[in-house]
């Protein structure tokens, strides 16, 4: 691991003064915030992380959860992913959310990863873990060799000809579904991005896999009020029961009346460059009737441009059965 | 570090009570309690929380398997919860309580999770066993089911590469029934 000055930060304006000194936010930042530290130490030690400037943010009051006037919910940064799955109200009106971090790493990862860490989680791709691998993500235009390698886990949609790499976290496709929002204090002031807009499709820049600019501080995540009636499923299939990186995942929010589809929010992990929202899956249940047969071809339709790769190809037809066992999960009983 | 922290090289408020000096240019003082007793340490930035309590402190049952948080080898308690040792710095944890597997018992007298492990014979060649025993008395304070799956599952972040994952469950099944 390369040496670093160890910064622990007293207050945000402050953390964010010092981080807006970096050249980039992106991959190579010289200035990192470090909260759980599970994405980020693991990278330090790889080398693929090089910051000259640790700012650490755990004790900043970022770690609250609480009601918001609207009836939503406000998320704090550091906020941790067990405390986040076992809250009452996330538990209750946002349980795709409590599924997904559940699904996700294991206790004691999740006794440390924070909501920013699973925002900004990179990716598992093993050319980008390895530094001794060209990598475009890594450092720019060095090449991809995972098109031509090893690439069963990586993913089919967003995919560009220089990166192919999959977003790996859970938590972020429930909030995708959910349509979480996501707040920033910066130099120039906060912000508020919609989680859609959040992160970037690699393209040819695939370094840049946020809109994150130098000294951009994550404080917190709101969710919308709670959707009356609706069923919340967050389902995830891998090689082995836990404790593993989804091979496809769907988290689907879906509202039935009368026997059709009235709402439904759909989103993707496993299989996308970024956490995956379907509008084509959800254009294809509303209105419809809430049967296997629908819930199949909402599947066909997320998956309809997904691109496959030399290993990965199994990929489309799991996604799409996860897709549909979901729903089936969702609107049973 | 800077601004409110010290450098430990040339830091003359308390020398005589800083156990380990190490003449790294950048060591940084800090203090952990660690089972209990408080630990005046200065530590690289770079010190892993395994490394130092291992290294630093000299408390060796906390073993270093992978040292990228997929093994659970590492697994201590801070303030109560457990976490990967490895995949923390020292520095974050300034004043906050660590316990270690020396902290759970000694020979004499151990804590019912070790005195289950030994009845249940939940160890082989006994490298995961602290990380494993760690994690097994933080479930005990954990949202967990009652059947062996929701114990699996929560136990799923330690690995057993002798495969002693029945006999661990059992341990920990034992303790819970008892407790």
């Amino acid at each position: 691991m390369h040496s670093f000055e160890f910064i622990r930060a007293t207050d945000s304006a402050a953390a964010v003064a010092t981080a807006a000194q970096a050249k980039t936010a992106q991959q190579g930042a010289d200035v990192r915030f470090v909260a759980g530290g599970t994405t980020l130490l693991d990278l330090m030690k790889l080398n693929v992380e090089t910051p000259a400037r640790l700012i650490d943010i755990n004790r900043l009051p970022l770690d609250k959860i609480e009601a918001t006037p609207d009836g939503g919910l406000k998320i704090g940064a550091t906020v941790r992913n067990s405390d986040l799955a076992h809250h009452p109200t996330v538990q209750q009106d946002y349980a795709v959310l409590s599924q997904a971090l559940l699904a996700g790493a294991s206790a004691q990862l999740r006794n440390m990863a924070t909501t920013a860490g699973n925002l900004l989680q990179r990716t598992r791709c093993m050319y980008f873990r390895d530094t001794m691998m060209p990598c475009n993500k890594r450092e720019p235009g060095t090449g991809c060799p995972a098109i031509t390698g090893s690439n069963r886990m990586l993913a089919v949609l967003g995919t560009s000809e220089h990166c192919i790499a999959t977003n790996p976290s859970d938590m972020c496709v429930a909030m995708s579904a959910l349509e979480a929002t996501i707040h920033v204090q910066g130099p120039k002031g906060t912000r508020a991005i919609p989680i859609g807009d959040f992160h970037l499709l690699p393209g040819s820049t695939p370094d840049r896999e946020t809109v994150l600019e130098p000294g951009d501080l994550i404080t917190h995540v709101t969710l919308p009020p709670h959707v009356a009636r609706s069923r919340q499923v967050y389902l995830k299939l891998r090689d082995r029961a836990s404790y593993e990186f989804a091979l496809a995942s769907t988290a689907v929010v879906i509202t039935i009346a009368g026997g059709k589809v009235t709402r439904a929010r759909v989103a993707l992990g496993g299989v996308g460059t970024k956490p995956w929202r379907s509008p084509e899956a959800e254009a294809a249940l509303v209105g419809q009737d809430a049967n296997e047969a629908n819930f199949r071809k909402a599947g066909e339709a997320a998956m309809r441009d997904a691109k496959p790769q030399s290993e990965n190809g199994f990929k489309i037809e799991l996604a799409t059965r996860c897709i549909a066992h979901a729903l089936q999960i969702a609107t049973a009983g | 570090m800077r601004d409110d922290q010290q450098s430990c090289l040339g830091a003359s408020d308390s020398p005589a009570e800083i156990e380990d000096r190490p003449n790294i240019e950048g060591a940084v003082p800090i203090t952990l309690r660690i089972n209990g007793k408080d630990r005046q340490l200065c530590v690289d930035p770079r010190t892993t929380l395994l490394d130092c309590i291992r290294e630093t402190v000299a408390l060796t049952g906390t073993k270093k398997g992978c040292d990228h948080g997929h093994c659970g080898a590492c697994t201590v308690h801070v303030n109560g919860r457990r976490v990967n040792s490895c995949l923390s710095l020292a520095l974050m944890h300034d004043g906050e309580e660590i316990t270690t597997i020396e902290g759970l018992g000694t020979p004499d007298a151990m804590h019912p999770m070790q005195a289950a492990f030994v009845a249940c014979d939940g160890y082989q060649c006994g490298y995961c066993t602290s990380g494993q025993i760690m994690s097994g008395v933080a479930l005990l304070r954990e949202p967990c089911g009652p059947d062996d799956a929701a114990v699996k599952e929560l136990m799923s972040g330690n690995i057993c590469r002798c495969g002693a994952y029945a006999n661990i469950v059992a341990a920990i099944q034992q303790v819970r029934k008892n407790a």
